[in-house]
């Protein structure tokens, strides 16, 4: 197969394949909105690189207008239009109608994973010096009251895990801990997922409200253990914090 | 011929007849100010006790929602014009080109009819919210009086200039040039001054900060110096460049879709391409400005950043990189088919590099567009182990986005250099030399780039933010000031191999045109919509709460639909606008129409119209050219 018609649709399929049933094979699955984004993205390119000049406008679209304008056409010619003339429509129809029919699945989460904290809880430092001892302290801590969850790693595979959906935090992933400050923990570890706000719904959250069972100082300790042992730093806007 | 001193004469004469018109809208707007001089006085009492009023039927928010967003975008455009447009009329005056001073003050007849619009609905919000919002107002003019005296100088001060500037234009030409160019510049200084003023009012919203004891005037100035003032004022000052380039452009492309004649055509396509190069000029550096914005936002308040970055605003930040994307692939895409369409013969040379380019954008945005937290399925999230993508994640981060951004903005910059270079043969004997450093320096710089943004997952995020990110916005910088006089340089001593063409470009182009000042305005309403949600259900932050029925937060698909009706509003006010500044040219496009046969294939088709009867269509798909 030649052409612009058939190289985009041969790329379009290939980055198709790729996304939904390659790159499963060594990480999870993507989830369905991103690869509608991908595709469009790969389809955007085709069609942008397509009509660059007057010469790729007429490779890449003058056939597909040449035979839906019906223009010199007979026999096979004509009955093929005439069947993308209505098969068209009611794929539309169809797609329409799969989208907006009840289902009994539930709908895609847009959870708010980081809601904002209650101002209470906003410019806190911890009131506790990061030596060996405290963080050494926070780490006993930490095993003893996290690790099951949040694992012995500080990775989110700890043995009760998997008991839980969505899983425990994976402290050693930079996009998670590091990108906070300590009073965010803070308010996190106290309050728990009762305590998470209104933007943060669906409160799916199995986090304890430890204020319940351990002091304050444990809880700043926990938080120092915890940067320690995942190797994140907590963000700060003092260099020397 | 009539002599110098008759032009002069007649030009002297124009401009004092135009003169009344000053007083007319002057005496216009006094009246409009009268109920409220009496409202001022005579409700002094009765403010203390109403603490909000509302609409019936719309709500008191959203009607402000829509003048407030109204007056900032047609604000953006009147203090954005005049910078370009000065910056024309100096290129014209200095390199004699009559075509640059043409185009400044093509700039300069938008600007004075959108002026008189963006006053008026200045007018509007200042009622509205004097009457809808009294207490937060009171607390505000109680604050802030002083800098309202300082404004209102600087409104008749602008205004002012601005009448002298463009009913001056014809006037004062040859010698009286330096005296105009002067006047441009005062005419950018009041408009800076505009745009500054009421800034803190609103960042002082934002980010209030302690104001201790003195006079009015120093508690003003001290309300003044908070920290999100100067990082909205210099993000807004560009953002003002790049809406006022492209919404030019917009109008460079409708103009050049109703051209009849060549010469029209030519000078719209060109004026088109100098709307596209403003907007993509002032969008380069643009995502900086707003990461300093949002780097001091962070700082002054963890719960207001990660309301904005990480809590339920982050969406809009995902659709920011959408439009973004959009925008930059549209500016790109502009550039891309100028090369092939001006420059005859130069498609196949230029193929692979094009191709290279849009790939390493789509790949960008790909990741810009990735969100952290991913929309899905209870099904999907338990396969991906949570909301985060174990690999995809990682794109999620700031560390991330800002490599991409630093990586477009180099891909779009070099987009612009191949343009310059295109239908050029270098002559100098040091021109492959530079070539090839250039070429080094570009692989470095991009390598440069990736490395710090990698890199930049394994570092605390001070560093990241305080050296890396620096680093990185410095090595694009570094890219472009060194490539673009070295570029100049070389094409100093060059031959032109082929000439540029005007005036040929395809109707999408135009269409193109029209699509980067949707996407613009239409960011411009998110991103305003973000700066001011991020105050939550505070009128100021910490200091004064929200406490009438609409202390809440809409949810993202009505704002959505409110930045869209304020889009769709604003496109039709300017449209209005535009329609009315150029109803004076209808009489010369029907001269020009006269000469309609002198185009090969007609005019070009508006959206839907069935090409010409002249045009071939084996020449290309609704291509209206040879």
């Amino acid at each position: 197969m030649k052409g612009p018609i058939a190289s985009g649709a041969i790329l379009l399929v290939g980055v198709f394949v790729f996304i939904k049933y390659l790159l499963p094979l060594v990480t999870a699955p993507l989830p369905a909105s991103l690869i509608y984004l991908y595709m469009t993205l790969a389809f955007s390119g085709i069609m942008l690189y397509g009509t660059m000049s007057a010469s790729s406008l007429e490779s890449l679209m003058g056939p597909v207008f040449r035979f839906l304008s019906g223009e010199g056409q007979s026999g096979t010619g004509k009955m093929a239009r005439l069947a993308v003339l209505v098969l068209f429509p009611l794929l539309v129809g169809w797609q329409t109608y799969t989208s907006l029919a009840p289902s009994d699945l539930p709908p895609g989460e847009n959870r708010t994973i980081h809601p904002a904290p209650p101002g209470e809880f906003v410019g806190l430092a911890n009131p506790y010096q990061n030596n060996e001892a405290n963080i050494n302290m926070g780490k006993g801590l930490y095993a003893a009251y996290c690790s099951p969850c949040h694992g012995a790693n500080y990775d989110g595979k700890g043995p009760a895990a998997k008991g839980f959906n969505p899983p425990p935090a994976n402290f050693a992933d930079p996009g998670t801990i590091a990108q906070l400050q300590e009073s965010y923990l803070f308010w996190r570890i106290k309050k728990g997922g009762v305590g998470l706000p209104v933007e943060a719904m669906p409160w799916k959250s199995a986090m304890p409200r430890w204020e319940v069972e351990l002091p304050d100082e444990f809880i700043w300790k926990i938080i120092m253990g915890e940067y320690d042992g995942a190797h994140q730093s907590p963000r700060t806007w003092e260099e020397d914090d | 011929m009539k002599s110098a001193n008759h032009i002069r004469q007649s030009n002297v004469r124009n401009f004092l007849e135009k003169m009344p018109t000053i007083f007319k809208w002057v005496s216009f707007f006094s009246v409009l100010l009268l109920p409220v001089i009496a409202m001022a006085a005579g409700a002094e009492t009765k403010a203390m006790s109403v603490e909000y009023r509302d609409v019936p039927g719309i709500g008191s928010r959203n009607l402000v929602w829509i003048v407030a967003q109204q007056h900032l975008l047609l604000a953006g455009f009147v203090l954005g014009v005049p910078i370009f447009g000065w910056v024309c009329e100096i290129v014209g005056w200095r390199t004699k080109e009559a075509r640059y001073d043409k185009l400044a003050k093509e700039f300069t007849k938008l600007l004075t009819s959108a002026y008189a619009t963006t006053a008026l609905f200045g007018g509007i919000l200042l009622f509205l919210l004097i009457g809808l919002y009294p207490k937060l107002m009171a607390y505000l003019t109680e604050m802030f009086f002083p800098s309202f005296l300082v404004y209102c100088l600087l409104f008749l001060a602008e205004t002012a200039t601005l009448y002298m500037y463009w009913y001056g234009w014809d006037y004062m030409q040859g010698n009286k040039k330096a005296f105009h160019i002067f006047l441009g510049f005062l005419l950018n200084l009041f408009a800076i001054g505009i745009m500054i003023v009421p800034n803190s009012w609103a960042t002082f919203q934002a980010s209030p900060v302690v104001v201790g004891d003195g006079d009015a005037w120093t508690r003003a100035w001290m309300a003044m110096q908070n920290p999100t003032w100067w990082p909205v004022n210099i993000h807004r000052l560009i953002a003002n460049v790049v809406l006022g380039g492209f919404i030019v452009g917009a109008y460079a492309g409708i103009r050049y879709l109703l051209a009849v004649s060549r010469e029209e055509r030519e000078h719209y396509d060109w004026m088109g391409y100098v709307g596209n190069f403003i907007g993509v000029f002032g969008m380069l550096p643009l995502p900086f400005a707003g990461y300093w914005l949002m780097r001091e936002v962070y700082q002054y308040n963890q719960q207001m950043g990660i309301t904005l970055m990480g809590g339920f605003l982050a969406w809009l930040f995902i659709l920011q990189a959408m439009l973004i994307g959009v925008l930059f692939l549209g500016a790109n895409y502009y550039f891309w088919m100028g090369i092939t369409y001006r420059i005859p013969g130069s498609e196949n040379s230029y193929k692979k590099p094009i191709m290279a380019m849009l790939i390493v954008l789509l790949l960008c945005l790909g990741v810009w567009m990735t969100p952290h937290t991913l929309v899905a399925s209870l099904a999907e999230a338990q396969k991906m182990g949570g909301t985060h993508h174990p690999l995809l994640g990682v794109f999620g981060v700031m560390s991330a986005k800002m490599t991409v951004a630093n990586i477009m903005i180099l891909v779009t910059f070099m987009s612009f250099i191949m343009y310059w270079r295109a239908g050029k043969q270098e002559t100098a004997g040091w021109a492959k030399a530079a070539k090839a450093i250039m070429n080094g320096l570009l692989a470095i710089a991009a390598i440069a780039v990736i490395v710090l943004g990698v890199w930049g997952y394994f570092v605390p995020a001070i560093i990241r933010i305080n050296y890396f990110s620096v680093a990185q916005v410095l090595i694009v910088g570094f890219i472009m000031v060194t490539f673009t006089p070295l570029t100049a340089l070389l094409l100093k001593s060059a031959k032109t191999t082929t000439e540029m063409v005007w005036g040929q470009m395809p109707i999408r182009a135009g269409y193109c045109l029209v699509l980067n000042a949707v996407m613009v305005i239409l960011l411009m309403s998110l991103m305003g919509y973000a700066r001011s949600s991020s105050r939550v259900h505070w009128h100021i932050y910490g200091v004064m709460r929200d406490t009438s029925e609409y202390a809440f937060s809409p949810a993202l698909g009505y704002a959505a639909a409110f930045m869209s009706l304020n889009t769709f509003v604003y496109c039709l006010l300017v449209s209005f606008i535009f329609w009315v500044a150029t109803l004076g040219d209808k009489a010369k496009a029907q001269q020009a129409k006269a000469e309609m046969s002198d185009i090969p294939g007609g005019p070009p088709a508006m959206a839907g119209g069935a090409p010409s009867s002249g045009e071939k269509f084996e020449s290309g798909i609704l291509e209206n050219h040879k």
